[in-house]
């Protein structure tokens, strides 16, 4: 299997690389690196370029490399085997989705002391991650080959604990995450197909093992890196080699370095939460066979019966799988947007649905432009999304116009486009929640929102269009951990920035001299869920008869939408039945939420003087409810108790 | 290949993986003369120049390779056998 198939082939690596080496300013070299370590390259070449990618990162020192948006995560990594002959690809491919790796290496064989016993080293090294590669011939070793199952199954138990005791070491002593890497066999089958009936047969060991490991991952919070899932996929013989283990202890060949290296690199950049998130499809030839403009819905090679039509449809399928995991899909096609729509809506087989679509852009525009549209409207970064388009003159523009993006390039053949997608690890996962499958309907609502907004001529006609509810309610005891995640996490739109547990929560809510509110908020395109919180309570330095808001915070996803003049409103009503005759509005100014500052003036509070016992940098507002009149706004209020 | 081809290519492998452009090889060169060459940097050389060959050294010739006159009179060998 060719390594890195998916990356660019550069056209003379070699003199490039001299090139960048040449290079005196190294913010301008390190640039060059970031290019070459996208591009394919074998073991020598990513040597090569380590080399010099040490020798920058040392001249830039931690704070250059921060300021070139680096991150710098620390990977140490203990191992049964050789593993030297792999950093410099594991640190290529982490430069290649700019990170900065420093990486330590264990002295060889020694990872049980390392962990259990001391290791200043180790701990001066303050790992952040810690990657354990192990090999599987200490457990094959100690179980006959005709072990019972229950045997089998006690000396694999034993082993998982010896694990889970590794793990809990790094974890409490270095405060490290752990990667584990499962256990691939040096030793061939010695049964051939029925190896898999023999409970202590060397291959049936590890798989058992590989699977236990797996469960106890999940519940230690431990990472997988499932090299003997990535082995069946690549083969065994590219991953080992026997005549360098034998040589050197190397478990994994030098040759498969540049792939193991990205393996790695795209774990580290899944916790660091630098995995891809978007993935954005050029749709002639690359979702379905031919010219949808030229050939009409019914021309499109797509569907049963006809093996390239089903090829296009299982690529169709792997990238559904894909939307519904979480991953954001969007269309950049040269098409007309009526034509390009009408194959979604009208043709019979298409998998993908134009509602898995959160952004359609299907015009005459350059690709670069568009990708930058739909960008804008999904709120994602650049850096975030994946591009494919099976032609190589629009991947190539991209690459040039937008480095940012990721564009892979293509098998020639759609039958292996999926799993050319898949051996690039954009999507590489460290957790997977129901939030993400949630998130793709999240941003189609979003994506919704953006183009009414770009549609609309005027703020006032996109608001009523919108047709917005918000519904008011007390905070409940099933609203208390998403009002309290709020409180304790909302920084900008925060006027007061009061932290409360949810206990203390609880208390202020019981307590009858206290309105404690939380709002949600739908419209047409969704349901935005509880997106503000308010607490106004009783104060004696400002009398029975004027409530003092406590706190007022809003999640910024609503920012413009004028909810927080429907929000007073509600509050203003709420607090005149309970006897209040005016409002009471504080500022306390942070680093963070200069956003809010004119919060009260603009919607109609007047400013007062801080009562005299007041200490801090507070600034006060007055609004009297009889007097004063309520802000305008174009959303229906719906009060539950 | 000639001898004196297989040293050219050679000599490139080894400026490659040593990174320095001055190396200049003899076939009595050992891993005395160069800095670096080490038992890591061997196995990298090794792989090197196999990839460079198209080659593939067996263990039992691993051994012998000592210096850079054993490295050509190996590829020799295994370019001859192709």
């Amino acid at each position: 299997m060719e390594q890195l198939a998916w990356l660019p082939v550069h056209s003379d690596f070699a003199s490039a690389l001299k090139a960048a080496r040449l290079e005196t300013k190294p913010e301008q070299r390190m640039s060059r690196l970031i290019e070459l370590a996208g591009s394919r390259r074998d073991f020598v070449a990513t040597v090569k370029l380590d080399r010099t990618f040490l020798d920058c990162m040392r001249e830039l020192g931690s704070s250059g490399l921060t300021k070139l948006q680096l991150s710098q995560p620390r990977l140490a990594i203990l191992a049964s085997h050789s593993i030297d002959h792999l950093v410099p690809a594991i640190r290529i491919a982490g430069l290649g989705r700019r990170i900065a790796p420093s990486i330590h290496v264990g002295p060889y064989g020694l990872y049980r002391q390392a962990l259990t016993g001391a290791d200043p080293e180790l701990a001066n090294f303050n790992p952040q991650f810690l990657l354990l590669a192990l090999d599987a011939d200490e457990v094959q070793s100690e179980i006959p080959v005709d072990a019972a199952k229950v045997e089998v199954a006690a000396a694999i138990d034993r082993r998982i604990e010896d694990l889970r005791r590794l793990w809990r070491a790094a974890r409490e002593r270095y405060g490290a995450h752990v990667i584990q890497q499962t256990l691939i066999s040096r030793t061939p089958p010695i049964f051939g197909s029925y190896e898999g009936l023999i409970p202590g047969s060397p291959s049936a060991v590890v798989e058992c093992l590989n699977n236990a490991i797996r469960s106890a991952a999940l519940e230690e919070g431990v990472l997988l890196l499932d090299l003997a899932w990535l082995c069946q996929r690549s083969g065994a013989d590219d991953v080992g080699d026997p005549v360098r283990w034998h040589q050197a202890k190397q478990l994994v060949s030098p040759h498969f370095a540049p792939q193991y290296g990205d393996w790695v690199a795209r774990i580290i950049a899944a916790s660091l939460g630098l995995s891809r998130k978007c993935l954005v499809l050029d749709l002639d030839n690359t979702l379905w066979g031919g010219v949808v403009g030229d050939d009409g819905v019914d021309g499109i090679r797509l569907g049963q019966g006809d093996a390239l039509g089903e090829a296009f449809l299982e690529f169709q399928r792997y990238i559904a799988a894909l939307g519904k995991r979480g991953i954001v899909l969007a269309v950049c096609s040269k098409n007309d947007a009526a034509v390009a729509e009408a194959a979604f809506s009208d043709h019979p087989e298409m998998a993908l649905r134009r509602a898995d679509i959160a952004s359609f852009v299907a015009n005459w525009d350059d690709k670069a432009r568009n990708l930058r549209r739909i960008a804008r409207e999904l709120n994602l970064g650049l850096d975030s999304m994946v591009f494919i388009d099976d032609n190589p003159a629009e991947r190539h523009i991209i690459r040039r116009e937008l480095p940012a993006v990721a564009v892979p390039e293509l098998p020639d053949d759609v039958a292996n486009y999926a799993r050319s997608l898949s051996d690039a690890g954009y999507f590489e996962a460290a957790s997977f929640t129901s939030d993400d499958t949630m998130r793709s309907r999240a941003y189609q609502a979003n994506a919704g929102r953006q183009a009414a907004l770009d549609n609309a001529t005027d703020m006032e006609g996109y608001l009523k269009n919108l047709a917005m509810t918000l519904v008011a309610s007390k905070i409940r005891s099933n609203d208390l951990s998403r009002a309290a995640q709020l409180v304790n996490k909302s920084n900008q739109y925060n006027l007061t920035t009061r932290r409360y547990t949810e206990a203390e929560l609880t208390r202020l809510v019981a307590d009858p001299s206290v309105l404690a509110m939380c709002f949600r908020l739908r419209d047409r395109f969704g349901d935005n869920g509880l997106i503000s919180v308010i607490l106004a309570r009783v104060d004696d330095r400002w009398g029975r008869t004027a409530w003092l808001i406590d706190t007022w915070l809003m999640s910024c996803r609503v920012l413009g939408r004028q909810v927080e003049a429907a929000a007073l409103e509600v509050v203003a009503n709420e607090a005149a039945t309970r006897g209040a005759h005016a409002l009471i509005g504080e500022y306390r100014p942070t680093a963070r939420n200069g956003m809010v500052s004119a919060h009260y003036a603009k919607l109609g509070f007047t400013p007062v003087d801080a009562p005299a016992a007041e200490s801090g940098d507070s600034h006060f507002w007055r609004f009297d409810i009889a007097a004063a009149s309520l802000p305008q706004h174009f959303i229906t209020v719906e009060r539950v108790p | 290949m000639t001898e004196q081809e297989i040293f050219q290519e050679l000599s490139v492998v080894f400026r490659d993986v040593f990174d320095d452009e001055a190396i200049t090889l003899r076939p009595e060169t050992t891993a005395e003369d160069i800095v670096g060459w080490d038992s890591q940097a061997h196995v990298t050389l090794v792989v090197a120049t196999e990839m460079r060959f198209g080659i593939r050294f067996r263990t039992s010739e691993l051994e012998t390779l000592h210096n850079v006159g054993d490295f050509v009179r190996l590829i020799q060998t295994q370019l001859a056998g192709s």
